[in-house]
């Protein structure tokens, strides 16, 4: 057997901070054999971009390594000069970078820095770096190279740099391929052709991937081996599948339980949340650094020594005093919650329209009286919300699903069409138009944890504000009434007197949801609540909305992109494509054929823990510019159900089956149903 | 890094660790803020007071007693000239300052919150005026009023507020789209409330460190106006027009002028390091 | 591109007619100060009236606006009592010499600043930076006027190497320039330093530049290549902004030194109540301001490839 391409020893780095030295990875070992891929995850903080950095030995001025090697080809990179640093960066050792536009310089063209790339590694330049870099280009399967290489990062799109970024660090044909979240902030569509064209890369060029994200299911498409980090060291490593099938520590065995799994609904089997929220460096306790959060943790054994991490003999290896004692233990199940009965339509949206206005690019737009351009953020949406249920609005963005939510609370007026509540008509009725009562009875909750408290002033006061406004409670009464609160969302009080600077995420996210239920709302509405949450800390607070809403009977609309929580949480569903409704019913009859198509896509994309490993791209292409809509169906341009000139040319009908499944497509619903089911058997 | 423990009580020596600049600029406003509340039992003459023109520094006057700075043609203590001009510069500058921050802040909240034509119109204004060379502005202003304190701080205040109203309506735009105050709006909070209560407190940091910046700058304003004679209407003591009146002797006593130079300079330091430090320290949270 | 320029020209436009409307109002609302500026304030009361007949003051104040802006556009702003000559030609030549200081200085602000901004941004944080930026701090905190008295008194009155007035009476001659254009630089290159350190420090911060380090690119080229153009986009703004500031700087260094410029011109028809002067002066002064933000809005958009054509 060959010495591995890239062998972590003990690995050890700390940032300098005003705290003193804090240690970001603790004695990290990890090797990469030629042509493998492994798997990297963690949670925001767990340490695991800074290996890709220490790797790279690019530590940016602050982080060092303290204890350790890193060793590429049997040499140990921290014994490099800085010339053969040079070279082996780029040429023999490449990186992809999240959010790849920011990662792309904005004064230059594509096409120069591809070029650049092959002039200081390969000494080639002008046609011949051209043809090379337009061909990589066509490997990483952009459609228009020719267009692309001569363009500015900033007219291409998110799916488009990313596909950029993966070709420049290919171009020298490096041995190891570092990917840093190379998927983030992309759409699920998008992110699903990403992953399937790293996958097929690796494979095609014998590329080594070392694969970092906090998405297990994604890492399970493309890895061959995992190694879990938590608190800056590996808790647990080994095969893909032992570990997602047997995983052993109690950290990936809650992370694995944590995420809504395909195929299962929130009454067969509810998310398992892990307590607690990831320590800070400077935080993490004796012993074992989980021990805190974990339910298996014993007092007195895991409190006192830190477990070393142990072979299993399964070619897995596990950082847990108590591997052997808690291995068959099953997780423990919770008892499902009866669907709530559903009494009368607390919101009905008819035909509801929203125009934004921009003046037409170029000359053009400055002649006074030039035709303003329309984008339709919403068109003509139909559908209701059940009182005391769960409506999930799905899309993904730019579909127009946040614009409902700020015409549902008044923060914009619609163009036309209504959203009636309670009797009322709210569509134009802007937030300053609205009575107290008509405010209490709608809240929302906001997808930004850092945005959505205001920093200034203390949480417990923030929420007192509202209880004042909404409730006109004198002061003792909303003091009773923080309080209250606090218990419900299961915050201790002391909180209450903190800043938003001092909290978590996710104790923030909790704060938001308190924020929202102050005037015992009827009607709440959430946009993406957890999407900017880790992984951990999601199930637990995706899990206090349901309480809350059941306790309360609130009617809950829940904006997300996130299928499998949808799946979860919802009752009814809707998804959205370009400001229109494509398909709409209960859950269990939009998550089984007949689909849309785009929903079909939008389920094939979806990562997924369970059997399947092959990566698919559903669907190629991005979401086309609502600046320009496809006439016809709008998901025409993508769909790879087309059955002809009819979908680019006429709206599709809507169909609706007795039971209350709406769908519009040109295809009828049984012949979906039947090819769909084809598919999946 | 997120501080988790709680609140951080800020001591001169932690403050001295962090930021030694700040330190060193607080500390030499705080000499000429002293300097001034005290000038009648700090200086050792009237402002006014004729002794001995022309006499060098260290001289004696009939009485005996030292002018350490020497004195002006008019036969006036430079030294206690310089410290009852603290006194003016230290009254004029920061309310100067001030009258451009009431009028810029209530501008720029109310362009970037309202938006639309009360928006452009307001801009358009600030464009009007900072379409003039400042100087040019000062120059038209005093020639048209007349020189007196008051037109200073007419002139400061609208040759400044225009950029006072940019920076905060940039800030505002930015602010107005946070989900806190979409919440604001959705429990019925008026205007006022979401500019002054829950939008301005979130601006603070860079308007701290521009106010700053500015009261540095009003304070050369004010100097230049001075030494212009366009400035106060002497016998005022003012730096400025210390060394307007002394240029002419420049060459042959120029302790009159050098003096007062190094007091405008110092107190224009002290703001710059006090706005360099605080962005430090902002930048390091 | 083109809506870009085209915008900012029209922009341009607009504020330069605004400050016009504005400039009538201030200088020629009242006729009758008019007059006594004009005629000096001896002149008696028939005088005045014959001499704003004459010059057409009776007429409607729409007509005299528009004749007004036309004596602007064609330069004929009348006669300057203090020079006793047509303002047009007193006004250019001031405004040459103005232009020779303001070239000199720029020769030597422009690398100067950009080279230490650039040096200390590189390397954010070390000796050389904190060096180059505290310097920045002391010098941009003496004002001019302080500047001219204590480089008077070193360079003149102490080693007497220069002279210490430029009023360049046996012609020109660079000796007498030095002075005024060092109280210029001494108090505006610690601000265009601190821009450029700041920007090419940010530059250094981004992902891109990491990008480029991490494709294993020689630290020159990604200075050159990749770091200094998006370094130096910012700086460009304000060297051409630094102008309007300028005119603030050039009105006292020239006074101090008796330099026959403009910025001495505009002063003088100020103090002497030149009515004619000062308008001149005014438009002239507004339209460089006008211009040069008019230049460096089209530069940004050149220089950026994001051209946004917010506002």
């Amino acid at each position: 057997m060959s010495p591995p391409l890239l062998q972590l020893d003990n690995l050890s780095v700390s940032y300098r901070t005003r705290r003193g030295a804090v240690p970001a990875v603790v004695g990290v070992s990890l090797d990469l054999a030629k042509g493998e891929s492994v798997g990297l995850v963690g949670e925001s903080g767990c340490g695991k971009s800074t290996i890709a950095f220490a790797i790279m030995r690019w530590l940016a001025g602050r982080g060092e390594i303290v204890g350790g090697r890193v060793l590429f080809d049997g040499r140990d990179m921290a014994e490099m000069s800085r010339a053969e640093l040079r070279q082996v960066r780029g040429k023999r050792v490449a990186m992809v970078f999240q959010e790849a536009m920011s990662a792309l310089n904005p004064c230059l063209t594509i096409g120069s820095q591809l070029t650049e790339v092959l002039r200081f590694h390969e000494d080639i330049v002008g046609p011949a770096a051209t043809k090379r870099s337009l061909d990589m280009l066509s490997e990483v399967r952009i459609p228009d190279p020719e267009r692309v290489f001569r363009a500015y990062p900033h007219e291409i799109s998110g799916g488009q740099q990313q596909r950029v970024v993966i070709a420049m660090a290919l171009l020298a044909n490096p041995a190891l391929l570092l990917l840093d979240e190379p998927t983030t902030g992309l759409d699920v569509t998008v992110e699903a052709s990403v992953v399937k064209l790293i996958a097929d890369i690796s494979r095609r060029f014998g590329t080594s991937l070392l694969y970092i994200s906090h998405n297990l299911a994604l890492i399970s498409r493309v890895c061959e081996r995992i190694a879990v980090m938590y608190a800056g060291e590996i808790v647990e490593a080994g095969p893909v599948r032992q570990i997602l099938d047997h995983p052993v520590h109690p950290y990936t065995r809650g992370l694995i339980s944590c995420l809504p799994e395909a195929g299962a609904d929130k009454i067969a089997r509810p998310l398992m949340p892990i307590p607690g929220q990831i320590p800070a460096p400077w935080e993490r306790a004796p012993g074992c650094f989980f021990q805190p959060r974990c339910t298996y943790a014993v007092a007195g054994l895991c409190d006192s020594a830190h477990p070393p991490l142990v072979d299993l003999g399964t070619g897995s290896s596990v950082r847990c005093i108590r591997a052997g004692e808690i291995e068959g233990e099953p997780i423990i199940a919770v008892p499902g919650q009866q669907l709530a009965a559903a009494d009368g339509v607390a919101v009905a949206v008819e035909r509801l329209s929203k125009d934004y206005t921009l003046t037409p690019p170029g000359l053009r737009g400055l002649l006074p009286f030039a035709e303003p351009l329309r984008i339709k953020a919403n068109d003509g949406l139909t559908f209701e919300a059940e009182t005391g249920r769960t409506l999930a609005i799905v899309g993904e963005s730019g579909c127009g699903k946040s614009t409902f939510a700020r015409i549902l609370t008044g923060l914009e007026r619609a163009t036309g069409g209504s959203v009636e509540v309670g009797g009322t008509n709210l569509a134009r009725l802007s937030v300053i138009d609205r009575s107290r009562e008509q405010l209490r009875s709608l809240q929302m909750v906001f997808q930004n944890p850092d945005e959505t408290l205001n920093p200034s002033y203390r949480v417990g006061k923030q929420i007192a504000r509202v209880a004042k406004r909404l409730l006109t409670l004198g002061r003792k009464d909303r003091a009773t009434r923080v309080r209250e609160l606090f218990a419900e969302i299961r915050l201790p009080a002391g909180i209450a007197d903190r800043k938003p600077r001092h909290l978590s995420g996710g104790q923030k996210q909790r704060i938001a949801i308190a924020r929202a239920f102050v005037g015992r709302p009827d009607i709440v509405i959430a946009d993406e609540p957890v999407s900017a949450l880790d992984v951990s800390v999601r199930a637990a607070v995706t899990q206090l909305l349901m309480e809350i809403q059941r306790t309360h009977g609130t009617t809950l609309i829940l904006i997300s992109h996130d299928l499998a929580l949808v799946r979860y949480v919802a009752d009814t569903v809707v998804v959205m494509y370009l400001g229109q409704v494509m398909e709409a019913g209960t859950t269990t009859q939009v998550f089984s054929a007949p689909h849309h198509p785009y929903t079909e896509a939008l389920l094939a994309a979806q990562p997924r823990l369970d059997g399947n490993q092959e990566p698919v791209a559903p669907v190629e292409g991005e979401t086309p510019s609502p600046l320009e809509p496809p006439v016809g169906c709008p998901f025409h341009t993508r769909c790879p159900r087309k059955v002809g000139t009819i979908c680019e040319t006429t709206r599709p009908p809507e169909q609706v089956t007795a039971e209350g499944h709406r769908m519009a497509c040109h295809i009828p619903m049984a012949e979906l149903a039947r090819v769909q089911e084809k598919v999946l058997a | 890094m997120t501080d988790t423990t709680g609140m951080r009580n800020p001591t001169f020596w932690s403050l001295l660790a962090e930021s030694p600049i700040l330190v060193a600029g607080a500390s030499i406003l705080a000499f000429w803020l002293l300097v001034a509340i005290f000038a009648p039992f700090i200086a050792p003459f009237g402002p006014n007071e004729n002794l001995v023109p022309m006499a060098l520094p260290g001289d004696r006057t009939p009485g005996g007693r030292t002018m350490w700075l020497g004195a002006d043609h008019l036969g006036r203590d430079v030294l206690s000239r310089i410290i009852y001009g603290g006194r003016t510069v230290l009254t004029y500058a920061p309310l100067a300052t001030l009258c451009a921050y009431t009028v810029g802040v209530t501008l720029g909240l109310v362009a970037g919150y309202k938006g639309k034509w009360v928006d452009e119109l307001l801009s358009r204004f600030a464009d009007l005026v900072l379409a003039f060379p400042v100087i040019v502005l000062y120059i038209v202003i005093i020639q048209k009023f007349g020189a007196s304190g008051v037109n200073i701080l007419i002139a400061v205040t609208l040759a400044s507020s225009p950029g006072i109203m940019r920076l905060v309506r940039g800030v505002v735009l930015d602010l107005r789209t946070r989900a806190y105050v979409s919440a604001a709006q959705m429990r019925g909070e008026s205007t006022l409330y979401i500019l002054f209560v829950e939008i301005l407190p979130n601006a603070r940091g860079p308007l701290i460190v521009d106010a700053c910046l500015r009261l540095g700058y009003v304070t050369i304003t004010i100097g230049t106006l001075g030494f212009l004679g366009l400035g106060l209407p002497p016998p005022t003591p003012d730096w400025g027009g210390m060394i307007n009146e002394s240029r002419h002797f420049a060459l042959v006593f120029p302790h009159m002028a050098i003096f007062p130079c190094i007091a405008v300079s110092s107190l224009v330091l002290a703001f710059n390091l006090i706005a360099d430090g605080l962005r430090e320290l902002s930048l390091a949270d | 591109m083109a809506r870009l320029i085209a915008q900012r020209l029209f922009n341009s436009i607009i504020s330069i007619a605004l400050v016009s409307v504005v400039l009538f109002l201030i200088f020629e609302i009242s006729p009758e100060t008019v007059a006594a500026d004009a005629l000096g304030q001896y002149s008696t009361r028939e005088q005045r009236d014959l001499w704003l007949a004459a010059n057409g003051y009776n007429e409607p104040m729409l007509v005299r606006f528009l004749d007004w802006v036309r004596r602007c556009v064609t330069g004929e702003f009348g006669k300057s009592r203090l020079y006793n000559a047509p303002v047009s030609t007193v006004l250019w030549s001031r405004v040459g010499a103005s232009a020779i200081l303001a070239g000199a200085f720029f020769a030597v602000l422009v690398p100067l600043s950009l080279s230490l901004g650039v040096i200390a941004g590189m390397r954010e944080g070390s000796g050389l930076d904190r060096g180059i930026s505290l310097l920045s701090i002391l010098t941009t905190s003496i004002p001019p006027f302080a500047s001219a008295v204590l480089l008077t008194a070193v360079f003149v009155f102490g080693l007497g190497m220069l002279p210490g007035t430029s009023s360049m009476v046996d012609g020109f001659r660079w000796k007498e320039i030095v002075l005024p254009v060092a109280v210029l630089l001494l108090y505006d290159f610690g601000y265009l330093t601190r821009i450029t350190r700041a920007s090419m420090a940010d530059v250094m911060q981004t992902a891109y530049i990491r990008t480029a380090v991490l494709k294993g690119l020689p630290n020159w080229w990604i200075i050159l290549r990749h770091a200094l153009r998006n370094a130096l986009i910012p700086p460009f703004t304000v060297i051409m902004l630094q102008i309007n500031w300028l005119i603030g700087g050039v009105v006292v260094v020239e006074f101090f030194f008796a330099y026959k410029g403009f910025g001495s011109l505009i002063l003088e028809a100020s103090l002497s109540h030149d009515l004619f002067l000062l308008q001149a002066c005014t438009a002239v002064s507004v339209l460089i301001a006008v211009g040069t933000q008019t230049i460096a809005d089209i530069g940004y958009g050149l220089l950026n490839p994001r051209i946004r054509v917010a506002r």
